[in-house]
């Protein structure tokens, strides 16, 4: 009886967490909501003549092109790599998902400089042709059609990812019952396979647009001026807060449509994978000039997304050779704000996931619902969201403070990077959240019950059996937040307290004064940190061969 | 206590403690300036002072994250490095009147805010960047970029840029908003391509032959001159010549210095701002930024003094700032940047 109340004791305690975290997740979104209600008539009018139109425009064509060149790309790689046998297939089903080890802004960066009049293409063209020629050979990166091909060749993974997943698994009976029907190669693409893998490339297509929703560095490096930007310049440069918050709410609209449509696709998705064990088709092997084809045509975006940007700073952190002293501090930086968030965001996430597993009820799933709408908010978008409720949090504690007598500490949550952890928190928090929930469906619910039965408290169970069960998940979620945070420029950039820089904020001040090939080995890093994981995400869609 | 335990402990405290809870003379400094450029100023001021400099440097939204933090704000002092943020800053009312009988001595009246708010500390001079090879002229005014004889040969970064802002400003403040929008427009037809990149690119794009002038500020110059070796070449190919407005000189830009209005360390804030308008700071200005000092009888810099003699425009900087927002619709208005 007593351990039955200890138990109902922390399973609301839990319950109270998961709402408090939903709650700290919403506040960004319900604070821009209130800014956006102050009147901001000054800006209106010269915002919706002069700057919403062609936000809205280049916003659109970006997420048109993004998605649809990713489709493309991700599609057809996926389709070779698992339904076809090559020279170089199993190195290209490594290569092919690691341009998500390249930040977008680092890929804008990179080929900028790479593509710019004087740079290296330019150089090596002028080998063949006068300068004045070569240049106009030169494609202008800086350019709505630029930042649509940079941005599909570093997203195009969540597409390849997600289709090769259904690829591989893909019911080889359907496709062989269509075949004896005398259905073609490309009637059985478009009957068969298409209608099946639909809905996972749907999740990945809306992931990529959720990533170039996010975007900022990329785009205003060249010159797009998306609605986040917009949002952006707003804020700055026409100090207009309100109507910062009222094109962030615009965004949210677009982030909404984004999202619905992923968890559309995932719904269908689950029915798709529903078949047990899917017997793997053997793959057609492709010889001669086909087999080369296929070789070139996954070769290809792997090495533009992925090698040509890391040859690059490889080369050039190389021949600087030497190594700016800041950047050992930037690093702590980098790894301190980013540990503390990842472990936040685990136990938060954890929490969250537990509470709906041991209550049910609807404000437990709500919350766990909430919590993951945190990835659809633009860092920068969240960013300026939070400013308002941290800054109050920080008044109310300084009010504190002089009430009983201590000193003024400031502004606390700002000077400390927590304002920057709480950024990374929220943002972050939906893949611990997904992941461990996806974790805890593959456990199955009688152990839950015979630990009970033995009269094991919800700790025991928890010690026991679901966090030993959890660990993959646990892992895979802490090296991807991790990772997440690393890479993190907006937020990071507009809440970092005096005297902190991270790696992508000093890569950024590099790129902003023009010298980005200085900040070549922060770049670096970062990049060759995020390879781990994204060969981990490669494992996880992966299915035993 | 493990060992791996105490390393992230003291990674943590190296985030959660704020740095400057740590020293005890302390002055911080939100700063547009890049960090690099600025800290040979900062570390020597401690050196003379014994008071720590903290700092922030952003690109932007300085004076708005000031605003949004309020009675609370660490800010002391704020460099900015262009009247728009100047004036940004004073309108956002983040700023104090700095009394200081050094900066009303050093710093000459149009360079400095009737109010008191702002004072400028070094100067900066929008100019142009000519190709050698193709450019025979060695005067221009802003007046005549807007000739159809340069269709097709002019380089300048996005027109919303504070620089280029600035500039147009000046513009209006000179010939009126009529005026302007027709030189604006001329200036857009003359445009080799979409406005883009920074000052730096716009003159590599003169260098590569896409265009014969581009528009640039001087320090840019003189640091590709100086300082990287790859960028020599981009300043070798192009000389600068130092334009003016008809019957008028040639438009400069300052790098200010402003005093927060809720500083919590307010003497060490103007203390700093004092020591900026030195002899000393003025000359490490001149020579690691390549600007022109405020202080009068501070040596130029050989690079910038090799440009030729600067005559500064003599409308009053105030009056430039005050058709910012103007200049911003009007580049919107024409589709500068489109």
């Amino acid at each position: 009886m007593r351990s039955s109340r200890g138990a109902s004791r922390l399973e609301f305690v839990a319950l109270a967490v998961a709402v408090l975290t939903a709650l700290i997740v919403a506040a960004p979104v319900i604070s821009l909501a209130l800014t956006a209600l102050q009147p901001a008539a000054d800006v209106w009018p010269h915002l919706l003549a002069y700057v919403l139109p062609q936000s809205l425009r280049d916003t659109a064509w970006l997420l048109l092109g993004v998605g649809g060149l990713t489709l493309l790309i991700g599609t057809a790689t996926a389709w070779l790599v698992s339904s076809h046998d090559f020279v170089g297939r199993t190195l290209l089903v490594w290569l092919l998902p690691l341009p998500l080890a390249v930040p977008t802004y680092l890929s804008a960066y990179v080929y900028v400089d790479l593509f710019e009049p004087l740079g290296l293409a330019h150089r090596t063209l002028t080998l063949l042709l006068p300068a004045a020629q070569a240049v106009q050979w030169l494609p202008n990166l800086r350019s709505l059609p630029g930042a649509v091909g940079l941005l599909a060749l570093v997203l195009y993974p969540y597409v390849y990812l997600s289709a090769r997943a259904v690829f591989q698994a893909q019911s080889a009976d359907a496709i062989e019952a269509a075949r004896s029907l005398g259905a073609g190669r490309l009637t059985i693409w478009r009957r068969v396979v298409l209608p099946m893998a639909r809905p996972a490339l749907a999740v990945g297509v809306a992931l990529a647009a959720l990533e170039t929703l996010n975007d900022i560095g990329a785009s205003e490096y060249l010159g797009v001026r998306t609605l986040t930007v917009s949002v952006f310049t707003t804020w700055l440069n026409r100090g207009s807060l309100a109507g910062a918050a009222q094109i962030s709410l615009v965004l949210l609209g677009f982030a909404a449509l984004l999202i619905t449509i992923e968890r559309i696709g995932r719904r269908h998705a689950n029915v798709e994978f529903s078949a047990e064990n899917p017997r793997l088709r053997p793959r057609t092997p492709l010889h001669g000039a086909k087999g080369g084809f296929a070789l070139l045509a996954c070769l290809l975006p792997a090495l533009l997304g992925f090698v040509v940007p890391a040859a690059y700073l490889v080369g050039e952190s190389l021949r600087r050779g030497r190594i700016d002293p800041s950047l050992a501090r930037d690093a702590l930086h980098t790894v301190a704000l980013a540990s503390v968030a990842t472990v936040l965001a685990l136990a938060l996430g954890l929490i969250v996931v537990l509470a709906a597993r041991w209550r049910g009820g609807r404000i437990a799933r709500s919350a766990a619902a909430i919590v993951q709408l945190g990835y659809a908010l633009p860092g920068l978008v969240l960013a300026l969201g939070l400013l308002m409720p941290l800054l109050a949090l920080d008044g109310a504690l300084v009010a504190l403070a002089q009430a009983i007598g201590l000193a003024s500490p400031g502004l606390l949550l700002m000077s400390s990077g927590g304002a920057v952890v709480a950024a990374y928190v929220i943002r972050f928090l939906a893949v611990p959240t997904g992941m461990l929930k996806a974790g805890f469906q593959r456990i199955p619910r009688d152990y839950d019950d015979s630990a009970r039965a033995a009269g094991a408290g919800p700790l025991v169970r928890l010690s026991k059996i679901d966090l030993p069960l959890l660990r993959p998940a646990l892992v895979g979620a802490a090296i991807l937040v991790f990772v997440d945070c690393l890479k993190e420029l907006p937020a990071t950039l507009l809440l970092r307290p005096l005297n902190v820089e991270t790696l992508s904020t000093s890569i950024y001040q590099y790129a902003s004064r023009g010298s980005f090939e200085e900040g070549a080995l922060a770049a670096l890093i970062i990049v060759a940190a995020s390879i781990p994981p994204v060969i981990w995400l490669t494992r996880f869609s992966d299915l035993p061969e | 206590m493990s060992r791996r335990f105490r390393t992230a402990a003291l990674a943590l405290a190296a985030v959660v403690l704020p740095a400057q809870a740590f020293a005890a003379e302390q002055v911080n400094v939100y700063t547009y300036r890049e960090t690099k450029l600025v800290q040979p100023l900062f570390d020597a001021f401690t050196k003379d002072t014994g008071i720590a400099v903290n700092v922030i440097s952003a690109s932007s939204g300085l004076e708005q994250r000031m605003k949004a933090e309020g009675a609370n704000s660490p800010a002391d002092v704020l460099l900015t490095v262009d009247i728009g943020r100047i004036d940004e800053a004073v309108a956002a009312g983040v700023t104090q009147p700095i009394q200081s009988a050094v900066v009303d001595e050093i710093v000459p009246p149009r360079y400095r805010d009737p109010d008191g708010h702002w004072a400028g500390i070094s100067m900066r001079a929008r100019v142009i960047y000519a190709s050698k090879d193709r450019v025979k002229q060695d005067a221009i005014t802003y007046e005549e970029l807007a000739d159809p004889k340069w269709k097709g040969k002019i380089c300048i970064r996005s027109g919303q840029h504070i620089y280029n802002n600035a500039l147009f400003a000046a513009y209006i403040a000179k010939h009126g908003e009529e005026k302007a929008e027709a030189w604006l427009r001329g200036l857009k037809a003359n445009l080799a391509q979409k406005p883009s990149g920074g000052d730096r690119e716009t003159a590599r794009d003169v260098a590569a032959g896409k265009c014969d002038i581009g528009i640039g500020n001087t320090y840019y110059w003189a640091l590709m001159m100086n300082g990287d070796p790859d960028k020599k070449p981009w300043a070798e190919a192009t000389r600068v010549i130092l334009p003016t407005f008809e019957g008028g000189g040639t438009h400069v830009n300052l790098s200010g210095v402003l005093l927060a209005k809720n500083a919590p360390n307010k003497a060490n804030g103007v203390k700093l701002i004092e020591w900026l308008l030195g002899e000393k700071a003025q000359q490490i200005y001149a020579n690691a930024n390549y600007e022109y000092p405020i202080r009068p009888g501070v040596p130029l810099n050989p690079t910038i003094a090799g440009y030729g003699k600067l005559t500064a425009d003599s409308l009053p900087i105030a009056k430039i700032a005050a058709q910012r927002k103007a200049a911003s619709t009007l580049v919107d208005k024409v589709g500068f940047d489109n």
